[in-house]
């Protein structure tokens, strides 16, 4: 038999032995079936197949009304923490945290930024102090989606402020509960709450719930920024699949709005957004035959700078009513849709796509001096204590 | 699927290219020919020939290589990052393919066999559906008239001249060695694909194709010919990166590589990254004008827009960041704008083609 009629097989043995209309019941029962991810190992909610095939289970449990675990809700966890935790998590932490984590039972966050380390991730000031068995974890957090329902965080915090700042870190995985643990909403420019600040003081952490040796946290983080940016990199849309269709869409609604000048920047903007999404084709083409390319750095640089000029180009065409706004009440959304709500929401939630997930200027450097091979800045803090860096 | 990345056969056809221009297209040579009377490069155009690089999308029976276009187009990008001063576009893509859409076997076999260069009696500056060209009129069963702009004329022997008849739109094929046939050439703002003015007086012509076939047949080879410059454009446009970076790698002022500032970092990443995207938009207009997809007026009005404005700004960005050596004659970086900015007219501008997208895509003005 082959994988993907064993992969089948399982499948629906799996509908034909739970109920999927008792949703988190079926969910577990998936996960331990080995059908939640299948690149994951044997006992981890997978079968240590290839990533591919886990698209042979999805038709079979989408063609069968199966309930899912809603993944745009539980993305960090999924996209971030899991892989995190498969890589460097021990046995114990791998049992206790993938399962509920998967079946969306335990919300993840994550809590890396801070007002004092954006850009220059590197430098977290949020200090991990030994205390017993455990630490005691103390410090300001910011830009954290879902904190407010979260579990549990994936933390990067410094154990060592002797150390220069890239070797002085560790992480960590924090319950949200902890008493030390405060969360407030961070009201963004378009009026929501969609991420928070955290506030830790005292916060406890186990030491079982470290990740990875003390004064490794770099490189754990980097594992999960890695993970970020593949999320980041994209699905196949269609053509007109973004922000250019909404802007598009409305031109055909509103054809009193028209003028020329408007029509050669939209005209601009389809051609740009369509070379873009024919270069995100071209470029899962390239993963498809096992030849990745580094193209997807401009891929998430031409997706943010696309999707601020066409949402600013909408509120013009829509003239009168582009001075209205839909509602600036502070919401608490559990996901986010960039194409979403009206114009005007779209055209401020567009200016966070340039800084979220590392900003295009950091992007331009990576790209500028991984990619092309030019020199990199002369940098003060290498070499240098954490604790005596200017701040 | 479109298919959009090399394949290996693709690649292997880009090497052998490089090879080939490497070994006899140098900026040095390309300036000593580029003032004299005879600007094309004469013996490289014969080697290509001779290794079959200009008949790749021309069947095996009319003796070409039996390819596609998309190979037409790797080849394509292959000279444009050479800026190799040959007729290719004239002779083995507009006259090749007008030649191979009205069906004239024997003058595609003389091209693809290389006894013969020609070019479309076009003004370089016509883009993809526009109307039919008129400057030339059927008189007697003779041609007579005037066709400004045109390119790749100096190594031609035939002219593929379209023509109004006493029916309308006409095709013609004339020798240039003809009585009647008067070329006068342009200084011209591209050094290494310069322009001249055809006269034509009552000249004797065989008539390739009549009203029913010629419209089509130049708005093909024009459609053709601005897919195959758009891959060009992607080639020069990365010369002008590579070159770029690998200046400012060398180059130190105020004691450090003046590529560690961030200011031209992020210029050049820029760049690269629109590289990515024009690229992929060259591939599939290649692809669809290969596999004869319908999506292909679009995705040739989509790549020619793109890559020319593209191509364009890295040579501009490739002047003004190698600073003053970016100016001077010797360096070749001005023949790379020279180039991109007249391949940013030929064939329709990218505001052109913009504007014939609009209707194509449903986004009317």
């Amino acid at each position: 038999m082959t994988t993907v009629d064993d992969l089948r097989e399982r499948t629906r043995a799996l509908l034909a032995e739970h109920d999927p209309g008792e949703a988190l019941a079926f969910l577990r029962a998936r996960f331990d079936a080995g059908l939640a991810w299948v690149h994951f190992p044997e006992g981890l909610g997978g079968l240590g197949l290839a990533r591919e095939l886990q698209s042979v289970v999805d038709a079979e449990l989408a063609a069968a009304g199966a309930p899912g675990n809603d993944p745009e809700k539980i993305g960090i966890g999924l996209g971030m923490a899991a892989p995190t935790i498969l890589a460097f998590g021990t046995d114990e932490q791998r049992k206790r945290l993938l399962r509920p984590l998967w079946t969306g039972e335990e919300v993840w966050c994550q809590l890396f930024s801070e007002p004092g380390a954006g850009s220059d991730l590197a430098a977290v000031g949020t200090r991990a102090v030994r205390d017993g068995d455990g630490w005691r974890v103390t410090g300001q957090k910011v830009w954290t989606s879902n904190a407010h329902s979260a579990k549990w965080a994936i933390l990067l915090a410094r154990t060592d402020p002797d150390l220069p700042k890239h070797a002085g870190l560790s992480y960590f995985v924090l319950d949200m509960t902890d008493p030390g643990v405060e969360v407030r909403p961070l009201r963004q420019i378009t009026g929501e709450a969609e991420f928070n600040e955290v506030f830790l003081t005292d916060a406890h952490i186990p030491d079982t719930l470290r990740l990875g040796e003390v004064g490794n946290g770099w490189r754990v983080a980097q594992a999960t920024l890695m993970n970020e940016r593949v999320a980041i990199g994209g699905r196949p849309i269609p053509r007109e699949g973004g922000m250019i269709g909404v802007v598009a869409g409305t031109w055909r609604a509103r054809p009193e709005s028209r003028t020329a000048e408007l029509h050669d920047r939209l005209l601009r903007g389809w051609v740009e957004s369509e070379a873009l999404r024919l270069a995100g084709m071209r470029l899962r083409q390239q993963l498809a035959v096992g030849a990745p390319g580094p193209e997807g750095s401009a891929m998430k640089l031409g997706f943010a700078r696309l999707a601020q000029e066409l949402s600013g180009l909408e509120v013009e065409l829509l003239a009168e009513d582009g001075l209205r706004y839909d509602d600036w009440t502070l919401r608490r959304p559990d996901r986010v849709e960039f194409t979403g709500r009206e114009a005007g929401y779209r055209y401020l939630r567009a200016k966070g796509n340039s800084i979220e997930g590392g900003t295009s200027e950091i992007l331009r450097n990576i790209i500028a001096e991984r990619i092309l091979g030019l020199p990199t800045e002369p940098r003060a803090d290498k070499d240098v204590p954490w604790k005596d860096l200017p701040r | 699927m479109t298919d959009l990345l090399y394949s290996d056969v693709e690649e292997d056809l880009r090497a052998s290219v490089r090879d080939l221009l490497a070994d006899r297209v140098d900026a040095a040579a390309i300036l000593a020919r580029c003032e004299t009377g005879e600007p094309h490069d004469r013996d490289t155009w014969r080697a290509l020939a001779e290794v079959g690089v200009t008949s790749l999308q021309v069947p095996e029976e009319l003796g070409g290589q039996g390819a596609s276009l998309r190979e037409t187009a790797v080849a394509q990008e292959e000279l444009g990052r050479a800026v190799a001063p040959v007729p290719f576009l004239g002779s083995a893509v507009l006259a090749t393919a007008a030649l191979l859409d009205c069906g004239a076997d024997d003058l595609t076999r003389a091209l693809a066999e290389g006894t013969a260069t020609a070019t479309l009696a076009v003004s370089l500056a016509t883009a993809p559906g526009a109307a039919f060209p008129s400057g030339v009129s059927v008189v007697g069963g003779r041609l007579g008239g005037v066709v400004r702009a045109v390119a790749d004329t100096s190594i031609a022997d035939l002219l593929v001249v379209p023509a109004i008849g006493d029916g309308g739109p006409e095709l013609h094929a004339v020798r240039v060695a003809d009585v009647g046939v008067t070329i006068t050439p342009s200084v011209s703002l591209d050094l290494t694909r310069p322009v001249a003015d055809v006269e034509l007086t009552g000249v004797a012509s065989e008539r390739l194709a009549g009203p029913d076939r010629a419209e089509s047949t130049v708005d093909n080879s024009l459609l053709v010919g601005a897919g195959m410059l758009a891959a060009e454009q992607v080639g020069l446009a990365e010369w002008c990166v590579q070159s770029t970076v690998d200046y400012l790698r060398e180059r130190h002022q105020f004691g450090r590589p003046v590529g560690s500032f961030q200011a031209l970092k992020h210029r050049l990443a820029d760049l690269w990254s629109s590289l990515v995207s024009a690229r992929a938009a060259s591939r599939y207009a290649a692809d669809t004008l290969a596999t004869g997809d319908p999506d292909a007026r679009i995705a040739v009005h989509l790549a020619a827009s793109f890559c020319s404005a593209l191509a364009v700004r890295a040579a501009e960005e490739c002047v003004q960041l190698h600073g003053g050596i970016g100016m001077t004659w010797e360096h070749p970086a001005h023949l790379y704008l020279k180039r991109a900015k007249a391949n940013e007219i030929a064939l329709g501008t990218p505001g052109t083609h913009r504007t014939r997208l609009a209707p194509l895509v449903d986004l009317p003005a």
